[in-house]
């Protein structure tokens, strides 16, 4: 920095001499004259030159010359012409201002760029115009330099300022020289200057956080640490020490605290997909119990249940291979694309997900919208038509005919891997389908939010909450299963029973289990098994009966442990389960413990709060047992978009075969051969578009609703912070 | 003739032996819960789903209505 300022400085005593310089050389021009100003400029100079000739065009005797004084300088060629007018203005005339144009441009020590100055020099006779003219040269930024009268020191200015420019030339040549080589040096060990800027940055941020302790000698952290991982921490603490040859230790201590911990859930690469997305709703609270382990697979499936079918299920298995096969390629990892990252980091998800839609499709027997007759039909069409004779007449005269099982031979036993691929010529397709997918939406959501309430049991285990086992699990499951688990056994029990020999009479599920809740019977519904009618009954009593043990059960046993409004009676937990405990681990089935309200409530509370804890408690069952009771009825419900988005995706892949492909198969010449292939484009292409990108962000989307709505809120928190691991954050890098 | 008991078996086979047998064989790791659970959640779901696609088939109530071009070919295709 030195070097470049004593640079600086020299260059700018070089301009300045240069500078004067020129001023004495143009001005000698003019002076050695020994005719006045008034004649005009020397002929050949390219500059423009500029006299005032104030007296008309008179010469001005020689002998006047000897009395003014003169003034010299130079200016900005852009304040020229207002200076000379303002000079004529102020001196009304009694000065003689000559312009010329510096010979060669020099550089403005302001703004640095070069430009042509004017130099200017000024004749002028008395001491007031003489002080005038200097408060506006003031003015005007100009440089003044001294104008020596005789014309002797003028040569003997001009001589002594050539030798000091030669000099102060060859000082600069030096100092930009040995600047240089600075410079390089420099330059060579400046990345890494860098880096221990930054390091030392990042430390001292980070030992800000820390705070001073009493001796005020030490830096005291508080952190979070899992236990698991506490001897760890002590050894890298003593290595550290030991390292950096220090005489004090660094030591981890344990100390109690009422805050609650952070949630660290560990998850490899493969795992970190699906927690992410268990995250994106809520992080667990402290201990609870993660449903990440089971997303991995419900997930992919109940979306699969969305989007079966092979073809589309396979590409899709295929590009997430892809790019999990490659996924340590350096191209792939640094993509800055936002919507390609985020398809990369959900990449196992996308293979479980194409994975299971295979399966599906091959049971749904879709593939591009076809089915495959991998077993023979279990339809028998030639039984039936040489049941009824369909002659050829016959069938030209009927378009349509159905298959009657009730005719031996016709229907000759289930389908044994899936649907039956005659479904997919009848006419009646959806008739059957719509009936299977409803179902089947019922069974797996029952199913599903079942498991939900069954996880809740680890929560209240974990959490030493047992009374929560009898008095909110036992009510929530008997509500569930006398109910909807009833509905299920009510569908499996019909597929079983009833077969087409009844079929006339076959009982409405529907309407009976509208019935079951309004206590009313429908004669022409007949019961499905006998002794139907006091069974349900008794389930719905049950059931009815099992809300307000839910509704009181909970808050009624709390208020009697407290025993009432006594203080000294009151149970007080240590707060020391509220601690560092072991942290959960997100691989295994989760054994939690929730540090809950009741924990930090029950601990040391006046009376009074207690009260208001009660009503607190109170009202947070009922809003529980409302939630539950109202969203068992509506979750249910909520499960058909299973049925309504498998169907959509089936119908827009039949769509695309029949009115896309199928045209390109119409023309069987050479021809037709060539139109296939931009048919077959297109094909791909809206394949692509519709249904695997917007169908499959669509039932990905609704999957995840289940998820977050359905299956969780029987069971899980999610109220948690996550544990920010200690790093050096890269925002302090630059 | 389809039978109904061969595929029951069959597959209730091979879905125990996916969630009830090979977790037994996991080897010992920190990911051996995750992959129990994924064994087990899969065989689950992917028994209930095909028990309750056979089901529905196994008595039908109505059955198929076939446009008459479909009857006249398949009826000498597919016997």
């Amino acid at each position: 920095r030195e070097v470049s300022r004593n640079r600086a400085s020299l260059c700018g005593r070089l301009r300045d001499l240069r500078q004067y310089l020129h001023v004495l050389r143009e001005g000698q021009r003019f002076t050695s004259l020994p005719v006045g100003p008034g004649v005009p400029a020397p002929p050949g100079s390219a500059a423009t030159c500029l006299t005032v000739q104030p007296w008309g065009g008179l010469p001005i005797p020689a002998l006047l010359l000897c009395l003014c004084s003169f003034v010299a300088g130079v200016i900005h060629p852009w304040r020229v012409t207002a200076f000379e007018r303002l000079l004529w203005r102020a001196c009304r005339g009694y000065l003689v201002a000559s312009f010329v144009e510096m010979p060669e441009p020099m550089e403005d020590p302001a703004t640095g760029e070069s430009i042509t100055w004017v130099i200017f020099l000024i004749s002028y006779w008395g001491e007031q115009i003489g002080q005038k003219i200097r408060k506006i040269l003031d003015c005007f930024h100009c440089q003044v330099y001294a104008y020596p009268e005789s014309e002797a020191s003028r040569t003997e200015a001009i001589t002594r300022l050539h030798g000091q420019i030669q000099e102060l030339s060859v000082t600069l040549e030096e100092t930009e020289k040995y600047l240089a080589e600075v410079l390089d040096k420099v330059a060579q060990v400046l990345p890494t200057w860098r880096v221990q800027v930054q390091k030392m940055k990042a430390i001292y941020l980070v030992l800000n956080q820390c705070s001073f302790d009493v001796t005020k000698k030490c830096l005291i952290a508080e952190v979070w640490c899992p236990v698991r991982d506490l001897t760890q921490v002590q050894d890298a603490l003593r290595q550290g020490s030991y390292q950096s040859g220090s005489s004090v230790e660094c030591f981890v201590q344990r100390v109690p605290t009422s805050e609650s911990p952070p949630t660290l859930i560990r998850t490899n690469k493969f795992t970190a997909g699906f927690q992410s997305i268990v995250d994106a709703y809520g992080v667990a609270s402290y201990q609870e119990v993660n449903p990440a382990p089971y997303a991995i697979i419900t997930f992919p499936f109940i979306f699969a249940i969305m989007f079966g079918d092979v073809g589309h299920g396979l590409l899709m298995f295929l590009f997430a291979l892809w790019m999990v096969l490659y996924e340590d390629s350096p191209r792939l990892r640094q993509g800055t694309n936002e919507i390609w990252l985020t398809f990369f980091e959900g990449r196992y998800l996308i293979l479980l997900m194409g994975a299971f839609s295979i399966y599906t499709g091959f049971i749904y027997n879709e593939c591009f919208s076809k089915a495959t007759v991998i077993f023979p039909s279990a339809w028998s069409v030639a039984t039936m038509a040489n049941h009824s004779s369909w002659s050829a007449a016959y069938l030209a005269t009927h378009p349509s005919l159905t298959l009657d099982p009730n005719v031996t031979g016709v229907f000759r036993g289930p389908y044994p891997f899936g649907i039956d691929p005659i479904w997919s010529l009848a006419t009646n397709h959806l008739n059957f389908l719509n009936s299977f997918k409803m179902k089947m939406s019922v069974v797996l959501g029952i199913v599903h939010m079942g498991f939900g309430v069954v996880l809740g049991v680890f929560n209240h285990v974990h959490f030493q909450q047992r009374h929560r086992l009898v008095l909110e699990f036992l009510p929530e499951m008997i509500f569930l299963l006398a109910l909807f688990g009833y509905l299920v056994f009510l569908i499996f029990y019909k597929w079983i029973k009833f077969s087409a020999a009844d079929s006339m009479v076959a009982p409405s599920i529907l309407i009976h289990f509208i019935d079951m809740f309004l206590f009313t019977s429908n004669a022409e519904n007949l019961p499905l098994y006998p002794g139907q009618v006091p069974v349900q009954v008794v389930l719905v009593v049950l059931a009815l009966a099992s809300v307000p043990i839910l509704l009181l059960g909970t808050p009624l046993y709390q208020w009697c442990r407290q025993g009432g409004l006594t203080v000294g009676a009151v149970p007080v937990q240590p707060l020391a389960t509220g601690d560092q405990e072991p942290l959960l681990e997100g691989q295994e089935a989760g054994n939690s413990v929730n540090a809950t309200t009741e924990d930090v409530e029950s601990g040391g509370h006046s009376p009074d709060a207690k009260h208001l804890d009660f009503a607190e408690i109170f009202m947070h069952q009922a809003i529980h047992t409302i939630e539950y009771c109202l969203g068992c009825v509506s979750n249910t419900a909520s499960y058909l978009r299973l049925w309504a988005l498998s169907l959509a995706h089936a119908q827009l892949s039949e769509v695309l075969w029949t009115m896309v492909m199928r045209n390109g198969f119409v023309g069987l010449s050479y021809v037709g051969g060539v139109v296939l292939v931009p048919v077959f484009a297109a094909f791909a292409v809206l394949t692509v578009a519709i249904l695997l990108v917007m169908e499959g962000l669509s039932a990905f989307l609704h999957a995840l609703r289940l998820h977050w709505v359905e299956f969780q809120n029987k069971f899980y928190v999610g109220a948690g912070y996550k544990l920010c691991p200690f790093a050096f954050a890269p925002d302090t890098w630059e | 003739a389809h039978s109904f008991a061969l595929p029951l078996v069959l597959f209730s086979a091979f879905w125990g032996l996916v969630g009830i047998a090979a977790p037994w064989f996991v080897p010992k790791g920190p990911n051996r819960g995750v992959i129990i659970t994924m064994l087990v959640t899969t065989a689950v779901c992917c028994y209930l789903f095909w028990l309750i696609a056979i089901l529905a088939q196994a008595n039908p109530l109505f059955g198929p209505q076939l446009k008459n071009e479909t009857i006249w070919y398949v009826r000498f295709l597919w016997e």
